[in-house]
């Protein structure tokens, strides 16, 4: 790894080069926002973010700490109902990309954001569904972000509160009205995507200096590599510098009061 | 007609031990004043309603209030857990509580439902979730023009809805500025309502397409300066983010919270008549 950049600002950089100049995205609190942002602030002028709260082209000036912050209000075109945004503006077919985190994901790119554990006697209760279950399945695709590690990969999330493709890959076959499901996730150390046929992620990008046998390590499931990989292309020095003072300003903002 | 009462009084009035209460505010407009005038009447058995429980039902629950919550989003915003939620959802403290989990799209269309006077809802919803196996609220029906399977939620109708607004004019009347949430929808579906505002103005001078609710739709109004916070009102004052990282290692510990709790909730008289 140079030291030029950390692995974060990687993962970062790299989902924030996933969105394209014009693209409408739903975008989720944490490290999507972030990514979002830094589209928007760098070759994606043009991309449109959406927050659930209803902000419709929002521009924050900082990143938002909730998914209502004040921020998104003041600098959005316009700022419709929630159940508004429900109903047309996800549901109605209007967003090409949705972009989440999540605590847990599995090999078939389930998102379990509701509890570790069993249900009725959970060990660590999460917050839940939100916007996720349905965003997942009403955009045109998803985009994932989180980092790496065992307890975030695992071979079956405890909970699909949000689907990928389903506990066997086929959920969404032959469903009608149904997007893509997701298409990229970006971790700190490498980019999945879902396996053609299987729908099974496999790592089809490493990031520069990350060995297989990192992501195999922290890779809850037998891990497949593409027959082709690349190496991620290396952040230039415009998008860190744009990431670390977006990221300084907030820190800075959501320090007062 | 809304009559103009003390938060005391129309929280005294309009909330029953046993109620279903929505306390609506997406993020913005909270209603935090009410929420702990409830605390402090010391009302019990609640079934609370909100899409995300946010501080104020981690209060709330945490206090003794609730018996069940119905959410779709239970989480500390940008910071992490509810941990009164948890520790009642985990522990039984103080108080075991029943929950009833939906997705943001499924609630937003039952209040949505609630408030056209509708039975149900119905959304394409729940594709490939496991929450319909633990929520038996979640059902799926087919279309009968399309024979598309759509989820279909019961319609929310709580027995007393509660928000917080910027502003009302003398007659009760109503304005929502910013993130609207689903404020009117909760007011609409509801039997009975409770808004506090900012400030009472002689006109609420407004635009056509503004979100106003009419008075004859609220049952009282009540004023409470500063009553969002530390969630905010648009044009006001803004989100105390410091609070709300603030409240994490308070609701972690159970005497911590309780020490909150006094001091900040039970000491202050709150607006009496």
């Amino acid at each position: 790894m140079s030291e030029r950049y950390s692995a974060s600002e990687m993962m970062t950089v790299t989902a924030s080069r996933a969105l394209a100049n014009g693209n409408t995205c739903f975008v989720g609190i944490g490290l999507p926002s972030e990514a979002a942002n830094l589209a928007r602030l760098t070759h994606a002028p043009d991309v449109v973010l959406i927050y659930e709260s209803g902000t419709l082209q929002t521009r924050p000036d900082v990143l938002p700490l909730s998914i209502g912050d004040g921020e998104l209000c003041e600098t959005a075109l316009t700022t419709v109902s929630v159940p508004e945004m429900f109903r047309y503006w996800v549901q109605g077919g209007q967003i090409d990309v949705g972009f989440l985190g999540a605590a847990q994901v599995d090999k078939y790119a389930n998102l379990n954001t509701t509890l570790i554990g069993d249900y009725d006697n959970p060990k660590v209760r999460l917050p839940g569904g939100g916007g996720a279950p349905e965003m997942a399945t009403c955009t045109g695709e998803i985009f994932i972000t989180l980092k790496h590690s065992k307890r975030t990969f695992v071979d079956e999330v405890d909970f699909v509160t949000t689907v990928g493709f389903g506990r066997d890959g086929t959920a969404r076959d032959n469903v009608p009205n149904i997007g893509k499901g997701p298409t990229r996730i970006i971790t700190d150390l490498c980019v999945m995507q879902p396996d053609a046929d299987t729908k099974e992620l496999t790592v089809t990008s490493l990031h520069p200096g990350v060995t297989r046998e990192q992501v195999i390590e922290a890779t809850g499931w037998e891990i497949r590599f593409a027959d082709d990989i690349d190496e991620t292309p290396v952040p230039d020095d415009h998008e860190l510098e744009v990431l670390r003072e977006l990221k300084a300003r907030t820190e800075r903002h959501h320090s007062e009061a | 007609m809304a009559e103009f009462l003390s938060l005391h009084d129309a929280v005294s009035r309009y909330v029953a031990d046993g109620a279903t209460v929505a306390m609506e505010g997406f993020t913005h407009l909270i209603p935090f004043a009410a929420g702990h005038e409830v605390i402090r009447q010391k009302k019990r058995d609640l079934t609370l309603i909100r899409m995300t429980p946010d501080l104020i039902y981690d209060q709330l629950i945490g206090a003794g209030c609730a018996k069940k919550l119905i959410f779709s989003w239970g989480g500390n915003p940008g910071v992490g857990s509810l941990h009164r939620l948890r520790d009642a959802v985990e522990h039984g403290w103080p108080n075991s509580i029943e929950i009833l989990e939906h997705s943001h799209a499924a609630m937003a269309c039952a209040f949505e439902a609630g408030a056209a006077g509708l039975p149900l809802a119905i959304l394409r919803g729940y594709i490939g979730s496991d929450l319909p196996k633990v929520n038996d609220q979640i059902k799926f029906i087919d279309c009968p023009f399309t024979g598309e399977r759509l989820a279909a939620v019961p319609s929310i109708r709580p027995d007393v809805s509660i928000v917080h607004a910027q502003k009302a004019d003398r007659h009760g009347n109503v304005l929502v500025e910013g993130i609207v949430g689903v404020q009117k929808e909760a007011v609409m579906a509801a039997r009975h309502s409770i808004v506090t505002v900012e400030e009472v103005v002689d006109d609420l001078d407004t635009h056509p397409n503004a979100c106003v609710i009419p008075g004859w739709v609220i049952d009282a109004v009540a004023e409470a300066p500063g009553g969002a916070k530390p969630s905010y009102t648009h044009g006001y004052y803004p989100r105390s983010n410091k609070f709300y990282k603030d409240w994490d290692p308070i609701a972690r510990d159970r005497e911590a919270f309780s020490a909150w709790l006094d001091e900040n909730v039970y000491a202050n008289e709150g607006a009496k008549a």
